[in-house]
């Protein structure tokens, strides 16, 4: 009985069936999610403590930040999770086309909040509003306003290079799906990287409260 | 033959969620606008940890999936959660551990006493 679906072709044959096979990849990238999570989880602590040390400089200094913009690329990249989980969807159901339509809207939105980033991190350059030594800006009172940028250009820094590389993942499944590699039977890799896509999400969720909306 | 395990959850799940996601921006950038004080801060993290929540149980389908990969997420969570409890009790508190240790030098040491 089981052998038609243990010997399909997209079956590794270290595994015992596609299900065993889908299971312990959805496990490793979890395992990998965590360690993204922990990853990211020491500049949120590093954060933490400087706000609890500076807390007038943080609330003076995150007044540099567009919070337009910081919605803008909030709603753009919840947006882009809805569109990557929407094109997961369509391959279940073996709609490979609105698949690959979806994944399109998903690199179109990751673009797009690279573009805002960008327009944002061009800004603060000429400004001089820069990390550590580099900080040149007068504008904001009370003492070492430096800070709150350098953790500002290293979490959204860090979470922009997650997105690129995202961007780089979603291309390589849209590649393989144009070249008719999944179906609704094997579509492991893009909810792999939908998994990824949804992590980087879910922490721009709590970088846009912490950075643009200290009240 | 093993049943399939892959639940098809309908598309207009994944776009309440979505809407529900918007919603909550809304909501917290709409907060951040009021000025609460100390609550502030509270607020706008439950509302992105509601949110985070969302993302994990529908998008990345912990709500239908083996509980294995919650305990996976869970535990990045706890082990953070004590990573960031511990640490902010130690820079929190240094200053008056500092204080008390050199309470007895200062007492003692001739080095502190006023002529």
């Amino acid at each position: 009985m089981s052998d038609a679906t243990s010997h399909a072709t997209h079956v590794q044959h270290h595994f015992a069936d596609a299900e065993q096979q889908r299971d312990s990849a959805k496990l490793g990238m979890w395992l990998f999610l965590l360690t993204e999570i922990l990853l990211f989880g020491g500049l949120f602590v590093a954060y933490g403590i400087f706000r609890a040390w500076n807390p007038e400089m943080f609330f003076n200094a995150h007044k540099a930040l567009d919070v337009n913009l910081g919605t803008v690329n909030t709603i753009v990249l919840i947006t882009s999770s809805v569109t990557m989980a929407l094109s997961i969807h369509a391959m279940q159901l073996n709609k490979r086309r609105i698949t690959i339509l979806f994944l399109l809207m998903t690199l179109v939105f990751a673009g797009v909040f690279l573009v805002i980033k960008y327009f944002e991190y061009s800004h603060k350059i000429e400004l001089g509003q820069l990390p550590g030594k580099f900080y040149t800006f007068t504008g904001i009172p009370g003492s070492n306003p430096h800070i709150f940028f350098s953790i500002y250009f290293a979490m959204t820094g860090l979470h922009g290079l997650h997105v690129i590389f995202g961007m780089v993942a979603i291309s390589w499944i849209l590649r393989r799906t144009l070249k008719r590699e999944f179906s609704a039977e094997y579509y492991t890799p893009i909810e792999m990287v939908g998994l990824y896509w949804h992590l980087v999400d879910m922490i721009w969720i709590f970088l846009f409260p912490l950075l643009y909306l200290i009240g | 033959m093993k049943e399939h395990s892959v639940h098809i959850i309908p598309a207009k799940i994944y776009i309440a969620v979505g809407l529900g996601l918007l919603i909550l921006t809304a909501v917290t950038v709409a907060v951040s606008f009021v000025d609460l004080g100390p609550y502030n801060i509270t607020i706008a993290l439950f509302i992105a940890s509601i949110k985070a929540l969302l993302v994990a149980f529908f998008f990345m389908h912990l709500f239908w999936d083996n509980k294995i990969y919650f305990i996976i997420f869970a535990g990045s969570l706890l082990f953070l959660t004590i990573f960031l409890t511990l640490t902010m009790f130690d820079t929190e508190t240094r200053g008056s551990i500092y204080e008390e240790k050199s309470a007895p030098i200062r007492s003692e040491a001739p080095i502190y006493q006023s002529k």
